[in-house]
């Protein structure tokens, strides 16, 4: 006797499914999907000239598509700034509205805040931290460039059906462990291969217990573990968060709680939960209480150690931003570790919000006020030196300790650079000391 | 199709940085300057050496990082046919795939072939031939066969449109 309803699904197999108009799909299969979202940034320029050349004159379904400038702003060159203008020119003639300038923030931030993109949703995006959006229960995977031309004449691409993993985590992660170091554990242990491909699902109650901004981190980090998509279930608070952001149909946010009710109830309605019994190539187990903070050692991700075996390390720099830690509680965390202090001398503290909201919530707070106080130079909303851009590229032999998450070789500039990954927490204590530092020995509350 | 060249091989985890600074991404776009900047994080006698059909050898996730495109490109435009790997990070094995660069995942080659040696790479065979011997490899699925045949996914979709005889002037492969 068949099953009149299978299941057995996995997250990726029922987001594809929904994107590709299937009934069902499994695993290994191709599908032709339609992202509700396509995603590209400075890279924009670039695509619009693979774009021309296949004699399609409209991008079709321009209202899915998402702008924003964020990987060199404000332009460092004239050759920068001419790459902005000719982005502008695209968004003027195909009318796209969904266009985000200079220093609004990091596309990855900007998309989330503006509730772009729903539980459920598919976007792909010309950005290899694209499966980011797997925080809120959408399904997310970096492309290249000629695809999202291919996307803009077409709607739509092949997309393989991923296999997929499941980590599960469980307990509460202790004073000064964040989902940064459960992250950096998961990659040190797994390897950078470690999710090469796989659809990465994360089940247990520790992820549930993490406020919103920390599980982003989540998703944003697996794209250095290889994964192709991961996936974080969408609860209340997410549904909540979403709601009151996501513009409604007339064209703005809503204002009354019945409005917000009734936006939520929506966005519930169409998340998606893999199955009890779906099919895993691997299933992993962390504890959450037994973690401590973990940093990644040049030049790889997965080259990952306990902090108590690199304290110590002699720093030039300290970086607070990117999109994986430029948030207003990363931002507040290191204002309560430098209220008072100064950073060490021969230290640079550079601190970066992720986007204009978190500039303008962490002013209100006083967390510009505290950082700037203790020596930190307050940067522009973007990328800003992530990836060797501008505005705090290190010189040769000297060595950083960043909160982003890439720190290949040659990452932000030279080759001849060394870079950690760390907290936002280590990242702040170490400006403070000079040298790679654990605040916990500052004697402070978390 | 069939193609011989020389190898160049490489270890574990070569990433897109090292194929291609992010530096470069927004300010090199010129296809024989992109070439100029392949591997040069990594190995800075490649672009000087590099010649058209030779091949690359690479170990476990060759490519993983950015989605940079040049990642590719820069390595098609310096003369590469092929990538044969352990295994090559998913958005690198679209980007080979849409630009017309063969990406072939064969562990067992990939121990077997030396640094400078000639290899033949048969397609249709889905084999290698090697100093040490034949080395198999799984088949691409034929609608990737069909995209690298047509010189890459953007040459596929001008003929799709009928756009074939539009100029591509500003087009650059991998910009």
């Amino acid at each position: 006797m068949s099953k009149t309803f299978a299941n057995d699904k996995t997250f990726a197999e029922k987001a594809l499914a929904r994107a590709s108009g299937n009934s069902s799909v499994v695993a290994g299969q191709i599908v032709d999907a339609r992202p509700d979202v396509i995603l590209s940034h400075d890279n924009t320029a670039a695509i619009w000239k693979i774009f021309r050349a296949l004699g399609v004159a409209r991008v079709k379904n321009p209202e899915r598509l998402a702008i924003t400038l964020d990987h060199a702003v404000p332009a460092p060159t004239t050759a920068h700034a001419q790459n902005h203008a000719d982005v502008r020119e695209f968004v003027d003639a195909m009318g796209i509205t969904n266009f985000f300038e200079v220093g609004r923030g990091i596309c990855h931030q900007v998309l989330s805040e503006e509730a772009l993109i729903l539980p459920g949703q598919t976007i792909l995006g010309a950005d290899s931290h694209t499966p980011h959006y797997g925080w809120l229960g959408a399904f997310g995977a970096g492309i290249g460039r000629s695809e999202v031309a291919a996307l803009w004449a077409t709607g739509e691409l092949w997309l393989r059906v991923p296999e997929s993993i499941k980590i599960t985590v469980n307990g509460k992660l202790d004073d000064w462990v964040t989902s940064k170091d459960l992250c950096l554990k998961i990659i040190g242990d797994l390897g950078a291969d470690g999710g090469l491909y796989y659809s990465v699902e994360f089940h247990g109650n520790a992820i549930s217990q993490m406020s919103l901004e920390s599980r982003m981190v989540i998703p944003n980090m697996m794209a250095e573990f290889g994964a192709k998509n991961a996936y974080l279930m969408p609860d209340d608070a997410v549904f909540d968060y979403l709601a009151r952001r996501r513009t409604t149909d007339d064209g703005r946010r809503p204002t009354t709680e019945s409005e917000i009710e009734n936006q939520k109830s929506k966005i519930e309605n169409d998340a998606l939960f893999p199955d009890p019994d779906a099919t895993y190539a691997a299933q992993y187990t962390f504890d959450a209480s037994t973690l401590e903070p973990m940093i990644a050692c040049p030049h790889t991700v997965d080259n990952v150690k306990p902090l108590s075996q690199v304290r110590g390390t002699k720093i030039q720099q300290a970086f607070l931003g990117t999109c994986t830690n430029g948030r207003l509680e990363d931002l507040a965390v290191a204002a309560e570790i430098v209220r008072g202090r100064k950073v060490a001398k021969g230290t640079r503290l550079l601190v970066i919000p992720a986007s204009s909201q978190v500039l303008h919530d962490a002013l209100r707070h006083g967390y510009i006020e505290t950082l700037a106080d203790a020596g930190a130079v307050i940067g522009v909303p973007g990328c800003g030196p992530c990836m060797g851009n501008h505005m705090g590229i290190p010189a040769p032999n000297e060595v950083t300790i960043s909160t982003a998450n890439r720190n290949f070789r040659g990452r932000m500039g030279t080759r001849d650079a060394e870079i950690y990954l760390a907290s936002p927490a280590v990242v702040a204590a170490s400006a403070l000391a000079g040298v790679i530092a654990d605040p916990r020995d500052l004697g402070k509350n978390y | 199709m069939i193609l011989t060249g020389n190898v160049w091989k490489y270890g574990d985890d070569v990433n897109t940085d090292v194929i291609f600074p992010g530096k470069y991404t927004y300010t090199v776009t010129d296809p024989a300057e992109q070439a100029k900047h392949a591997l040069e994080d990594l190995d800075p006698t490649f672009a000087r050496n590099v010649q058209r059909g030779d091949m690359i050898v690479g170990g476990k996730n060759w490519g993983n990082g950015s989605s940079r495109e040049q990642a590719v490109g820069a390595l098609k435009h310096a003369g590469i046919t092929a990538i044969i790997a352990k295994s090559i990070a998913r958005i690198y094995f679209r980007n080979s795939v849409n630009n017309g660069l063969l990406p072939i995942v064969c562990p067992d080659a990939v121990d077997a072939i030396e640094n400078g040696e000639t290899i033949t790479l048969d397609l249709d065979a889905h084999q290698i031939y090697a100093r040490a011997g034949v080395f198999d490899f799984p088949p691409l699925s034929p609608s990737l066969v069909h995209i690298i045949q047509a010189g890459g996914l953007i040459p596929m979709l001008r003929k799709k449109f009928g756009a074939e005889n539009l100029p591509m002037p500003e087009v650059k492969s991998g910009d």
